[in-house]
């Protein structure tokens, strides 16, 4: 066999052999990629375990007529159509929060309600200009993620 | 056929004629872009004016991960078919990528604190675009590490080929894991989620920094032929301190 294609082939072996491997490991690891949980996947994983010592993260839309900004605390729940966590969250909300918007919160569980230390707001893929997105949600195209 | 390109002196004649008006394509496109991002473009319905970092961001991520591929190519040439141009060629692209991921993770981050409300978080798309970054830091230190070249060559050309795998981690990740980082915006399925308004600086920065980054390489691979040269006369010469 010519040396250039025996070389050829076992790059191509190792390489294989490789990317098994790492499919694997991050087969393993899923649990640990993931960011966060949505409110359903967390119901399903702790079951109706009500308190969460360890910090976890959840992710969600901002249910709609749920936010509740008091002086030093916000209220307000995540949903993923399915189930609704409540959380609560003293400190400053990103300029993205409103209702309907994706959020990813940080805290622990206390009593099936997420007590955050931290929220950041997720923005979608979608990327145009105010007029655009308005008149998709006029027309009915589109139906937009609330405004304020 | 690779014999054909691989040829250094082809390779100058014709790179000699391509450089000078490369650059200025490349400028030119960069200008143009640069205006439409930052005047002529809409602001986002969601984002405001926050959305022109995608402009440098998402171009720079784009040329980060397709130089990592040229890079990884042009080391699977070099460790098969063992043509030195071929080497000259991946350390050549490793210093654009590393630069490119670099302003990647930067402008991210620039971005990530207004819209996300948080510089940096460990989810699979950031993660992945750091380890991008450390496999070009890894190719070129290894590059230089041993005595003799030929080894440095060697085992950088390895660890860029391992790299591989990381591509489509970084590609997919938005897909395969729940991230804080949104999905894919323009190869996607169901076409580009962009305003063609939006598209338009996106595409001229994407084809600027492609130029640019061409311009670079050619002439970053010149002057390593040359060094070579340099370095083959002071053999014959038998001068060695020089080397």
């Amino acid at each position: 066999m010519n040396p250039k294609y025996k070389r050829l082939l076992i790059l191509f072996l190792i390489l294989s052999i490789l990317g098994l491997a790492t499919k694997l490991v991050l087969m393993a690891l899923k649990e640990n990629i993931i960011y966060f949980y949505t409110p359903n996947e967390l119901k399903k994983k702790y079951g109706n375990v009500k308190n969460i010592e360890n910090k976890i993260r959840i992710g969600g839309l901002v249910l709609e007529d749920s936010v509740v900004i008091n002086k030093n605390e916000s209220i307000f729940e995540i949903t993923d159509k399915k189930d609704n966590i409540k959380v609560f969250f003293k400190g400053q909300l990103p300029d993205l929060f409103r209702e309907g918007q994706g959020i990813v919160a940080e805290g622990i569980l206390k009593d099936n309600k997420l007590i955050a230390n931290q929220v950041l707001a997720k923005h979608d893929e979608n990327y145009m200009p105010p007029e655009v997105a308005d008149a998709l949600i006029k027309s009915g195209v589109w139906q937009g993620e609330k405004k304020k | 056929m690779f014999d054909w390109l691989a040829n250094p002196n082809r390779f100058k004649k014709i790179t000699n004629k391509l450089e000078p008006s490369l650059m200025a394509i490349a400028l030119l496109f960069i200008i143009f872009g640069l205006y439409f991002s930052l005047f002529d473009s809409p602001k986002d319905y969601q984002q405001g004016d926050a959305v022109r970092i995608m402009y440098v961001h998402v171009p720079s991520a784009w040329l980060a991960s397709f130089l990592y591929l040229s890079l990884a190519v042009s080391s699977i040439f070099y460790l098969v078919w063992k043509h030195p141009l071929a080497d000259l060629i991946s350390i050549s692209i490793a210093p654009i990528g590393t630069l490119f991921s670099m302003l990647t993770l930067i402008t991210g981050s620039l971005w990530g604190k207004p819209m996300w409300g948080t510089w940096w978080v460990w989810d699979a798309r950031l993660t992945s675009m750091l380890i991008l970054f450390f496999f070009y830091l890894g190719f070129i230190l290894l590059h230089n590490a041993f005595e003799r070249k030929v080894d440095g060559s060697k085992s950088a050309s390895v660890l860029a080929i391992i790299g591989i795998i990381n591509l489509p981690i970084i590609k997919f990740s938005v897909d395969w894991w729940h991230t804080l980082h949104q999905p894919s915006s323009i190869l996607r399925f169901d076409g580009p989620s962009i305003d063609n308004q939006m598209l338009l600086p996106l595409f001229l920065m994407m084809i600027g920094f492609c130029l640019f980054s061409l311009y670079i390489i050619i002439v970053n691979v010149k002057t390593k032929l040359i060094e070579k040269k340099c370095e083959a006369i002071l053999l014959k010469l038998n001068i060695k301190e020089f080397l």
